[in-house]
């Protein structure tokens, strides 16, 4: 079982008390957008082995949504961050860096 | 039999009564039931699983393979239990499993004889073919003669629970090593659990008895616990076994509270979930047996788990023992049943030489030590009668026979690597040991990217109880330290150890045994796998250890291999040619023995398996007798049956009633969301596919919302109720998900919008009082002005009926006049008992959710659930009234404009009416012309809701229908279950008032 | 108007750890920004305590203000206040973007109170109850057995627990069956 740092709430949440939202930093196409971006705003996912970015709601708690930076081979969680944002903050990727210099995952790194 | 002396767990004043097959038996307080049987005698304890082969016991722990006993019966019943684990109680009652029609003469025995015939993979080669044996030949035979035990057939009247806990440190094992780990995280000061499953502190060491800082391990045992004790941060429990290690240091543990005292009250068993900062695991060894044939007859047991017996129970299973061993260890059983006045012929060592410190005791003692030599043939059926000897070097040749009725093997020791390895802590080969220990450089990784298990002790490699104990309280420090807690803890005890010489690996004995004694070699007693099945599997090219294992069925089962896994794989590497960490290990899975169905579900059972929820009107319900239908966790009337009505006619009663005079339906359970602020109308219709911001305040209007894919996820009411607040109503099932979805949006995607939305779903009880006289009803009642003027059809308005405040909503989902009306739940009950009162005079019936069905189809009303599958656009659906055209963006609205979403060959809605009035098959598909590519028949539509309509008096029915719009009139032949067809008319979906006069009056 | 009923009309268990509805409470939801000094300002008015920090409760008497997420509070305070609560509320946050809704007949309330109310909750919730790491003036959200709940401490051993009416009958008979299966002893005792 998973145990996240909420960052609202600011403790250690059980993987039970969380819902699982799916690849985080997704970018939003809408009408007038062309078939292929759709396609991948729809459907194409990194799904990488290693760093991965992930979207939580601490749904049996404060209701509020996280992003999460973690290792999807080791399980190491690099950190948790608020969802308003559309990239990864520094710190966070510096933490990532520390673990994994040369990490890259979509367009960051 | 009982001996004399010895016996320090047991208090042989106090006798204790117990059953086994029947046979009234006598053991002490103290015994297992294992050693209580052996006091009796009582060798035999089982059959194996294949051949039937009778079977003694072989070890005296968790890892004891063969003696699985059902205890109880009734409501008490449990197969399977594991006779070396049950502690004595009186009245206990054990019968032998897996025999047919007794123990003593098992018809089974027969495949025994047959085992030539019956190699490894027999089932993949027998049963193979023909095919069509399956199913009525071959698959009842496997399941009549596989499974171990009997399933209890009725219910468990015990309790069960599971706690919560989060610890600094978690020690799983309480022997000397895990006592160290816990006693330095203790004085560290950090928070410990330390778990030990059997009922007693110390491990091997109280058996073996070292000293330990210069007392009897026994003594620092005592001492240790008691310092334990006194610490506030440290919680010590026995009967706890530390069960699965999982990600991020969760872990569960099983306590058995009452299994050893059933007369005591409380819960039974109780389930541990603990989250760990570190877990030490300190889980000792396990002896391996040696393979040499007939090694599986009732008397062959571990030399470690006969010394257990001695020491602990003062019990022994004969009175002439042979060692036969690879190991220096084994002859301390030599010295213990030589102190217990027991009579050892022998010592048989594989090593060339044995000269170490307990080889020359046990010679001192007079005991004759064999070296270079093994044991070519047990001989004895259900007992040994004696051992024939020969060079462990050669073929088996013979050089003598020495009578005796029990031999103690050892064929070294495993360390128990299991919960190391549960979340992916890697195995390193230690050549001279021969054995697997954990990598201290490849643990398993917690969330911080550190190791979060450490092995200690026994389990860690370590076999001497000075570098084990050093080694638990190292751990234990660190752990402590890694949470923040550096208060020293001191010095580690000092352990002090007889030094041993080292052994030699024996994985067949003798080294050449030809066929027939490797035939008669079992590697995994409880499945009856030999060495010659491990040696076929590999000449057959099985060469992974997981193919192996699945082919030959070695290590499976209840004990997972804990006495096998190692030996079958030595067999497997040297018949493959292969290193021993080439080939590797299986795969350790959680738990480490199986866990019992009713502690995983803990008190979630019967009333408490999962919350029911309970609108403000559920004890009326239940009172007036009303069927109840679950609508996700919610249980809704689905009609009110009276007097000997079956439920049919209750619909048919409701809907009639509904239609002519006045029906009250139950809609508390509808999903309210409030969205407030700034930017909730610009939100509003992002969410919807209609227009919801230009909504006037007191008006309502009927919105969709589709999924991103463009796909309908939920429908219903939205009210305006001032300058910037809507509620939205959702479906039954709705509330969460779509307030789950709106946050998504809000948090994630908008956040810079200024909205908040609340769940008000529970704040209200909310009936819909409908038909022709739903209005005489209310003003017969007084109150807020409610006529078409004063509150238009989609309006709503706040005021007063019968002194109630209440918020009334003119919609209809039936297609009558309807007032639908909230008042805070807490008033629900009583102004539900005033409408039924009042209503009287009128002809008002509740009504329940399957007459609200029938309404709603009557009027072609669609049901998300019904009409959608997640698959279905609102333009499937005709809705494109309520797909705005204005906006430029709404959710859903670019997944419509998918090529797939624009094809004009889309199943859309129509009404089906079938020829003979019959009620169409729920689900049932509409046939087409031809065959598809896997030959079945073709489809142009399917059936999404369908009602007998005691409106129009026959079956009335919706369904998607390909190009249905523009096929009205035409018959279509639909599948009847049971098979055949039936013919039905599309026609318009909106059965029943189609201009909407009704409700608008 | 009939007066308003608790949703298990104030049933009680008998027992060393007592489980008792506590029969019906004023409650507003309030979401907004809990930074700003109107917010702050409400909470002495409406219950006369300070906002909870994160995670916290302020209590007084039967009146409580919850911190529930980063942008809401949950005040309990007496039943028949509520509307003039919820009018205070709009005065004084006019202009302010905010929501304040009555969700007293939505919740149940229940107590916990014995010796071992502390094991109790931790049968049911995984969450980490420890005397040092949970106690009076803290609130936590989380799960009891299936469904949401949250709970704080009102005295040394008294839980204080909010669900949804619809499963009080759930909650109560879960916390029932908890604390009639007796204590665990692993929580130092007296705490």
């Amino acid at each position: 079982m998973l145990i996240l740092h909420c960052p609202h709430c600011d403790r250690m949440v059980d993987e039970t008390d969380l819902h699982a939202g799916g690849e985080a930093h997704v970018k939003r196409f809408g009408p007038g957008s062309e078939a292929e971006e759709f396609e991948n705003y729809l459907f194409m996912r990194e799904n990488p082995k290693g760093v991965h970015f992930e979207r939580w709601r601490h749904v049996y708690g404060c209701g509020k949504w996280f992003l999460a930076a973690r290792n999807t081979a080791t399980l190491e969680v690099y950190g948790t961050y608020s969802a308003q944002t559309t990239e990864p903050p520094q710190a966070i990727r510096d933490a990532i860096s520390a673990k994994q210099p040369g990490w890259s995952w979509g367009t960051f790194q | 039999m009982r001996l004399r002396t010895n016996g320090r767990l047991v208090a042989k004043n106090r006798p204790v009564h117990f059953t086994f097959n029947g046979k009234r038996l006598q053991g002490y307080s103290g015994d297992t039931l294992a050693s209580a049987l052996l006091a009796n005698d009582q060798l035999l304890v089982g059959r194996s699983f294949k051949y039937h082969r009778p079977r003694g016991l072989v070890a005296a722990g968790a890892e004891e393979p063969n003696a699985l006993v059902e205890l109880g019966r009734g409501d008490r019943q449990e197969p399977n239990a594991r006779v070396t684990q049950v502690e004595l109680f009186d009245g206990l009652a054990a019968r032998s499993q897996n025999h047919w029609p007794s123990l003593e003469f098992d018809v089974g025995v027969i495949n025994a004889k047959l085992s030539r015939f019956l190699p490894a993979g027999f089932y993949y080669k027998t049963f193979m073919q023909p095919q069509a044996f399956w199913k009525h030949v071959y698959e009842p035979i496997i399941r009549a003669s596989a499974g171990l035990g009997r399933a209890p057939e009725t219910g468990d009247d015990h309790t069960y629970e599971h706690f919560n806990v989060t610890v600094d440190v978690l020690v799983v094992g309480g022997g000397i090593a895990g006592l160290a780990a816990a006693l330095a995280a203790g004085r560290a000061g950090a928070r410990v659990l330390l778990v030990e499953q059997t009922s007693g502190w110390g491990g091997r060491a109280v058996v073996d008895r070292p000293s330990i800082e210069g007392i009897s391990a026994q003594d620092w045992v005592n001492a240790t616990l008691a310092e334990l004790d006194a610490m506030p941060n440290v919680d010590v429990r026995l009967r706890c076994q530390g069960a699965g290690v999982f990600d991020h240091g969760y872990a569960l543990a099983h306590e058995r509270l009452t299994d050893h005292a059933p007369k005591q009250g409380g819960p039974r068993q109780r389930l541990w979930r603990i989250r760990a900062g570190r877990i030490v695991t300190a889980t000792g060894a396990i002896e391996r047996p040696l393979s040499f044939a007939y090694n599986d007859v009732p008397g062959v047991l571990l030399a470690a788990a006969l010394r257990d017996y001695v020491v602990n129970f003062g019990v022994a299973v004969g009175e002439r023992t042979v060692i036969v061993t690879n190991n220096d260890d084994a002859y301390r059983t030599a010295i213990a049943l030589h102190d217990a006045g027991l009579d050892v012929p022998a010592v048989i060592d594989a090593r060339t030489s044995a000269k170490g410190e307990l080889p020359e005791q046990v010679r001192a003692l007079g005991i004759k030590v064999l070296t270079n030599s093994g044991i070519a043939s047990v001989d004895g059926g259900k007992r040994v009668t004696g051992v024939q000897v020969c060079a462990q070097d050669g073929e088996g040749t013979v050089t003598e026979t020495i009578p005796c009725d029990c031999v103690a093997m050892s064929g070294g020791w495993s360390p128990v690597v299991h919960l190391w390895s549960h979340c992916g802590g890697k195995l390193v080969w230690d050549e001279p040991h021969a054995f697997f220990r954990p990598d201290a450089d490849r643990p398993p990784l917690g969330a911080d990217g550190e190791g979060f298990v450490i092995a200690v002790g026994t389990a860690n490699g370590h076999l001497f109880t000075a570098e084990a104990i050093a080694d638990g309280f190292s751990a234990g420090r660190k752990a402590a330290k890694v949470a923040g807690h550096t208060r020293k803890p001191g010095q580690a005890p000092m352990g002090d150890d007889v030094a041993e010489d080292a052994l030699t690996p024996v994985w067949i004995m003798p080294a050449q045994a030809p066929y027939k004694l490797r035939s008669k070699m079992w590697l995994d007693y409880q499945n009856d796998v030999k060495v010659s099945d491990v040696q076929l599997a590999a000449q057959e090219g099985f060469q992974s250890v997981e193919h192996a294992k699945r082919y030959t069925t070695l290590g499976m089962a209840t004990d997972q291999g804990k006495l096998s896994n190692i030996n079958g794989l030595a067999v497997l590497s040297n018949a493959l040619g292969e290193a021993i960490p080439r080939v590797g290990t299986t795969t350790f899975r959680p738990p480490y023995t199986p866990l019992p169905l009713a502690a995983i579900t803990g008190v979630a059972r019967d009333e408490l398996f999962q919350p029911i929820r309970k609108t403000p009107v559920h004890a009326w319900h239940d009172a007036q007798g009303a069927e109840f239908e679950p609508v996700g966790q919610w249980r809704r009337p689905y009609a009110y049956p009276r007097g000997d009505e079956t439920a049919h006619d209750a619909v048919t009663r409701e809907v009639v009633n509904t239609r002519e005079n006045v029906g009250l339906l139950d809609a508390s359970t509808l999903g309210k969301l409030i969205v407030k602020g700034p930017d909730a109308g610009k939100f509003l219709d992002m969410m919807y596919t209609n227009m919801m911001s230009n909504l006037a305040v007191g008006k309502c209007r009927y919105g969709l919302m589709c999924s991103e894919n463009g796909f309908l996820m939920d429908d219903g009411v939205v009210a305006r109720m001032d300058d910037d607040t809507w509620l939205c109503h959702t479906t039954t099932g709705g509330a969460d998900r779509i307030l789950a979805h709106m946050e998504d949006w809000l948090q994630c995607e908008w956040w810079d919008w200024q909205v908040y939305v609340a769940n008000v779903t529970e704040q209200y009880a909310q009936f819909a009082v409908v038909g022709p006289k739903a209005r005489q009803l209310l003003q017969a009642i007084g109150g807020m002005a409610l006529t078409k003027d004063d509150l238009p059809f989609m309006q709503w308005a706040s005021g007063q009926i019968g002194g109630f405040d209440v918020r009334v909503f003119r919609i209809s989902f039936s297609g009558e006049l309807s007032y639908e009306i909230a008042v805070a739940a807490g008033q629900g009950a009583a102004f539900w008992d005033m409408l039924v009162k009042q209503g009287e005079a009128f002809g008002l019936m509740p009504y329940g959710t399957e007459a609200l069905h029938v309404l709603r189809a009557e009027k072609g009303f669609i049901m998300i659930g019904d009409e959608t599958d997640g698959t279905v656009i609102p333009q499937d659906l005709n809705l494109n009234w309520a797909i705005s055209k204005k906006k430029d963006d709404f959710l859903g609205k670019r997944g419509q404009l998918r090529s797939h979403m624009v094809d004009p060959d889309r199943w859309k809605l129509v009404g089906l009416e079938t020829v003979d009035g019959s009620v169409l098959a729920d689900g049932a598909y509409a046939v087409a012309e031809g065959v598809n590519a896997n030959g079945q028949r073709n489809t142009q539509g399917r059936v999404t809701s369908t009602y007998y309509s005691p409106t129009l008096k026959k079956g009335i029915a919706m369904g998607l229908v390909k190009h249905g719009p523009t096929r009205m009139g035409e018959v279509i032949a639909f599948t009847k279950e049971g098979g055949g067809f039936v013919d039905a008319r599309i026609v318009d979906p909106v059965f029943y008032d189609k201009d909407g006069e009704k409700q608008n009056v | 108007m009939s007066d308003p009923i608790s949703a298990l009309s104030l049933r009680a268990t008998h027992g060393s750890v007592q489980v008792s509805d506590t029969g019906v409470h004023g409650m507003i939801t309030l979401r907004g920004d809990l930074a700003s000094s109107k917010i702050r300002s409400l909470c002495k008015d409406l219950v006369g305590l300070p906002a909870p920090a994160p995670r916290e409760v302020q209590v007084k008497g039967d009146a409580a203000v919850l911190w529930m997420s980063p942008d809401e509070l949950l005040f309990v305070l007496p039943y028949g206040s509520v509307a003039d609560s919820l009018a205070r509320i709009a005065k004084v946050l006019k202009g302010q973007h905010h929501l304040a809704v009555d969700v007293s007949d939505a919740r149940t309330m229940l107590r916990v109170d014995g010796p071992f109310a502390r094991e109790v909750i931790a049968k049911l919730a995984p969450v980490d109850l420890y005397p040092g790491a949970f106690g009076e003036g803290q609130v936590l959200r989380s799960r009891l057995g299936q469904i949401a709940a949250a709970f704080w401490m009102s005295g040394p051993q008294t839980f204080e627990v909010i669900c949804f009416r619809s499963v009080a009958e759930y909650a109560f008979d879960l916390l029932a069956a908890s604390a009639a299966a007796g204590p665990v002893g692993h929580f130092p005792r007296g705490t």
